[in-house]
């Protein structure tokens, strides 16, 4: 049988990684989401009242998982929540994340990336940046290696979330639920 | 049945079977003979859900191709029902149909559920032999990720490398 344990958060929470809250805090939930995912979408939704209930107790970390074959479009918008966050810093990437899901039905099923780069234009980036970013391609390894990280720690489906290293199959769509899951993970 | 005393083993023979593809075509576990297959029995077609373990695996077959393994999916499902469930979610491999006598390869590799009649969702990877390396069987309601497949397939290459 295999050595390691399945769904197991591979590499560890670094530096390279999008995280909100301390540092040091004795939670650490990390999300693999695709930004074009609805049930990501609804764990979006979720997320902030958790976060708001265990305050300084927890960071959170996002990672990008895009299901490229069922979601077309949810390669650029991770390439292009990077590219905001090279022009703008965390702060940028997590307000592009949070408008990109806010806004999702508005560009998921566009055959451009007109408002993408909107989006990423009221997040703080120059939308011409990012469309060339885009073009080129500048932040697609970045993403992939998000993903195969993924594959690689268990993910198995989106959104796929990690308590302290360790793959979450319990329900997240209930905030007691998530948050009694993650102060479990605490002690 | 399907609890994790009755899912073969590693190290076991992998047991041929031939089972319908298409409803026009079939195809035999000894087709892949010389290549290591990964053989991924679920309940059924369309749970509705995206991002599930069919897709996942979908998403990175090009990781299985590496290592030169071939991904077959296996459920309870008629082949017309694979059809229409392949083409609406785009898999780019084969689902067989376990169909008649229905779950008789599941049953054989002790991952069939009798009280749903349907397989459990199991994961096989067998090597160019024919013979079972690893072998995993997901708890009810939880999708297995492809990290155990990955870690069989590059265990397998490596234990290669070192016979050549």
């Amino acid at each position: 049988m295999t050595t390691t344990q399945q769904g197991t958060l591979r590499p560890p929470v670094g530096e390279q990684d999008h995280m909100l809250g301390p540092v040091d805090a004795p939670i650490t939930l990390v999300e693999y989401g695709d930004l074009q995912c609805p049930h990501c979408r609804r764990a979006h939704g979720v997320l902030p009242r958790v976060m708001r209930r265990l305050g300084d107790r927890m960071r959170f970390v996002f990672r990008h998982f895009p299901l490229t074959e069922s979601h077309p479009n949810a390669l650029h918008a991770a390439e292009a929540a990077e590219s905001v966050a090279s022009q703008g810093g965390e702060k940028a990437f997590w307000k592009m994340h949070d408008l990109l899901y806010d806004h999702q039905p508005e560009w998921e099923d566009a055959p451009d990336d007109a408002r993408i780069l909107e989006l990423a234009r009221e997040a703080g980036g120059d939308p011409d940046v990012v469309a060339t970013d885009l073009d080129t391609d500048r932040y697609e390894e970045r993403v992939k290696e998000n993903f195969m990280s993924g594959v690689r720690s268990g993910v198995n489906g989106t959104p796929t979330f990690f308590i302290n290293g360790r793959r979450f199959d319990g329900d997240w769509t209930s905030v007691d639920s998530f948050v009694a899951a993650l102060e479990a993970a605490e002690k | 049945m399907a609890d994790p005393s009755t899912i073969l083993p590693a190290g076991t023979p992998a047991p041929d079977f031939t089972l319908h593809v298409t409803p026009d075509q079939t195809l035999s576990l000894s087709d892949f003979r010389g290549r290591p297959v990964i053989l991924a029995f679920y309940p059924n077609d369309f749970s509705p859900v995206c991002g599930d373990q069919l897709g996942l695996y979908n998403e990175i077959l090009a990781e299985f191709h590496k290592h030169h393994a071939e991904l077959v999916g296996v459920s309870v499902d008629s082949s017309w029902c694979h059809g229409a469930f392949s083409s609406i979610r785009k898999l780019h491999f084969p689902l067989l149909a376990d169909f008649e006598p229905k779950g008789a390869v599941a049953r054989q590799y002790g991952v069939y559920r009798e009280h749903e009649g349907t397989a459990a969702r199991a994961l096989f990877v067998i090597d160019g032999d024919g013979i079972i390396r690893w072998s995993y069987l997901s708890p009810v309601g939880v999708n297995p990720g492809a990290d155990g497949i990955l870690e069989a397939l590059e265990a397998m290459d490596s234990h290669a490398g070192a016979k050549a």
